[in-house]
């Protein structure tokens, strides 16, 4: 077995494994905005999850690519990371890898100076992440001949599966969000003496307070 | 537009005691700008000469919370590139005195605004106001600028319908062309140059400017001078006053018998009647029962009414006019209203009692804005001041025999429910 | 002195604050924060720096100095 092919097997491995750890920091993602929980564990777990994760994904994108780019069987230039279409071989998959792995990059570096940037300029660079994901998933799936069959592939399409009920979930939420401007006046009609007694704790008469 | 006649007693004991200040004696139509020249004179003291009198003067702010205007003048000037704003956006459904004096006595107002510009070298003013109030001005803004009499351009602004449109940050967020919500900012307002004035204090402003500090002082009391407008409910149609600082409350209140008296406006206490036959008209008095004038709102309860009725009335409205942006407000002042509306029928659950004490403690000082504080202030109270009527309510009985709403809240009312609500 | 602030505006109840930082901060009936307005006591100042991070829509803060007398609302 040449370095060569090592080169090359790690660079297929460690893309996989990318993947699946995109897929978590995904699910995660929206799991934080859902305010939900892992039981047994406090809330901030799951933003440690979220960035922990996210990290590592990018750690292993990184070997990723180093691995490829040094693997001497196909020409893959190192800049063709992050500038898309730059590489000769499989241009149009690999450049979809850099398209993801820029706006990767971008959601971390400004995640890393939230505090300095407006709310709205990090909140639209993370909203990139529903691009991302999908664009990361067809370079998976169509760079090399890996995840098109096997086990491999049962795994991806789970990932898949997990990432759309994600979206959907967020969507869910969105559409059901209430308006700032009708909020008071459904807290007001769920509040009416008649509604029954109102225990202590958010009862599910009322919007949920995510709903606010 | 009438309900505006000088305190009980008549225009001649008014007149002896140097009032009215504000509003024309025989209040009709607006006073037009000769008019108002003949009443005042011209203003004598201008720039930094005004800002001295007013620090002199003692004036503080008329809508509600009568901070030193002169701190409020300095601030705004020091902050660089100031700017004026009028708020005569009275949003309190039972205060009609900034409307009195808009409608009565504009150059005025307008005057204090041009005043106050020029002070602290504002290069832009403002004038804040309900749709209605803002077109009966134009006149009186026509007027003056053709003979271009103000330094600078006052533009008028429009405010929406809402509780909180008066509120300082809504007023900007407003005025700045977004929705009069309210805002959280680490900065103050006056910090970042914005000066904002109620109309009643800008009118103070404009005669310290003729008359001068020691003229102001003459009424009121050392630590208060001056006067300040009321507005009265104490049977009848409403009516706006103007009264010296100081003066017994019930001489104030002119009336003879009420079973509880509410001070303040909605943001404001209930006081018994024995306390009001004990308190003056002024801050310092009120504050050992735990009230503030606020913005001149005095109302009797009759006896005959119930104040648990009244009082659930007003928190509906109030809780109904929550911007709904904090947690606390927007959770917390819906359920006390359901909890008043429970209190004010019979055999309320022994446990909500205690739930709108608990939440009136939760939502105070945790929002953007005074608006839960204010709500809270008024429902503690309603429940300490008719405690005996919860009493009597908790055994199905009520010593009310007068079903007519007292309170005055806007007509046909309803909870505001879309963003357009706000602009 | 450096107190911990919350924007009431930008809070949506998440409640990392409570759970890092429960010595300040507890969370009310509906989950949304009550935070305690004394300065906060130099050991904990890491600790409130990691609560401040935590906050997915960054509604908490750390001010100093204090805020200055209101000027009316």
């Amino acid at each position: 077995m040449t370095s060569s092919t090592t080169l090359w097997y790690a660079s297929r491995a460690t893309g996989f494994v990318a993947l699946i750890l995109l897929t978590v920091v995904f699910a995660a993602g929206i799991g934080i905005s859902r305010q939900a929980r892992i039981p047994g564990l406090p809330r901030f777990a799951v933003t440690d999850l979220h960035r922990n994760l996210s990290l590592l994904a990018v750690a292993f994108v990184a070997v990723h690519v180093i691995s490829a780019v040094l693997d001497t069987f196909v020409s893959i230039p190192v800049l063709s990371a992050v500038i898309p279409f730059a590489s000769s071989y499989e241009r149009f998959w690999l450049g979809l890898g850099a398209i993801s792995f820029d706006l990767m990059l971008a959601m971390i570096i400004t995640s890393l100076v939230r505090g300095r940037l407006n709310r709205l300029t990090w909140l639209a660079i993370h909203l990139t992440a529903y691009l991302s994901w999908p664009v990361a998933f067809l370079h998976s799936i169509y760079s090399s001949g890996d995840l098109r069959h096997g086990v491999l592939l049962d795994l991806s399409l789970g990932c898949a599966v997990i990432v759309g009920a994600a979206v959907i979930w967020r969507l869910v939420s969105v559409v059901r969000r209430l308006p700032r401007a009708q909020r008071v006046a459904a807290q007001l009609a769920a509040a009416q003496p008649a509604a029954g007694s109102p225990p202590r704790r958010t009862p599910r008469t009322l919007p949920p307070r995510t709903a606010r | 537009m009438t309900g505006v006649k000088s305190a009980a007693g008549g225009a001649a004991r008014q007149a002896a005691a140097g009032l009215p200040r504000l509003l024309p004696p025989v209040p009709g139509d607006p006073e037009e700008l000769t008019e108002h020249l003949a009443r005042h004179g011209r203003p004598r003291y201008h720039g930094s000469a005004l800002l001295h009198a007013v620090k002199s003067a003692g004036l503080t702010g008329r809508g509600g919370a009568a901070f030193p205007t002169h701190v409020k003048l300095a601030a705004a000037k020091e902050a660089g590139h100031p700017v004026v704003v009028a708020n005569g956006a009275e949003s309190e459904p039972a205060s009609e005195k900034d409307a009195a004096l808009l409608y009565h006595a504009p150059h005025l107002v307008l005057d204090g605004l041009a005043l106050a510009a020029d002070a602290i070298g504002a290069g832009r003013a403002y004038l804040y106001l309900h749709a209605g109030h803002a077109a009966r001005i134009q006149k009186a803004l026509t007027e003056r600028r053709n003979l271009r009499l103000d330094p600078v351009a006052i533009t008028v602004v429009a405010a929406p319908a809402r509780f909180l449109a008066g509120q300082e940050t809504a007023l900007v967020s407003r005025i700045s062309g977004g929705p009069a919500l309210p805002t959280f900012d680490s900065r103050r307002v006056t910090e970042r140059g914005i000066l904002v004035q109620n109309v009643e204090t800008l009118a103070h402003l404009a005669l310290i400017s003729r008359h001068g500090p020691d003229w102001f002082r003459e009424r009121g009391t050392r630590a208060e001078p001056g006067t300040m407008l009321l507005t009265l409910h104490a049977g009848g149609r409403p009516r706006v006053t103007e009264q010296p600082i100081g003066v017994p409350l019930r001489s104030a209140l002119g009336l003879t018998d009420a079973a509880a008296v509410l001070v303040g406006g909605y943001h404001g206490t209930w006081l018994t009647a024995a306390a009001v036959d004990s308190l003056t008209l002024d801050n310092a008095a009120l504050r050992q029962h735990k009230a503030s004038l606020g913005a001149g709102v005095l109302a009797a309860l009759p006896h005959g009414s119930c104040g648990l009725v009244e009082t659930a009335r007003v928190t509906r409205y109030l809780a109904a006019e929550s911007a709904g942006q904090c947690g606390p407000c927007l959770n917390g002042l819906p359920r006390m209203a359901g909890a008043l509306a429970e209190l004010a029928g019979p055999r309320p659950r022994r446990s909500t009692l205690h739930d709108v004490e608990r939440w009136a403690g939760l939502v105070t000082g945790r929002g953007a804005c005074h608006h839960p504080d204010g709500t809270a202030r008024f429902v503690r109270s309603a429940l300490t001041v008719f405690g005996a009527e919860l009493k009597r309510h908790a055994s199905g009985e009520c010593t009310a025999t007068e079903r007519a709403p007292v309170l005055p809240l806007p007509s046909g009312y309803a909870a505001p429910t879309t963003e357009e609500a706000w602009r | 002195m450096t107190t911990v602030r919350v924007n009431p505006i930008a809070c949506d109840g998440h409640g990392m604050c409570a759970e890092l930082l429960p010595e300040l901060v507890t969370l009310d009936e509906w989950g949304y924060p009550i935070v305690d307005r004394r300065p906060l006591p130099p050991g904990l100042e890491r600790v409130a720096r990691k609560a401040v991070a935590a906050c997915p829509v960054l509604a908490l803060k750390l001010v100093s100095p204090p805020p200055p007398v209101s000027s009316g609302a």
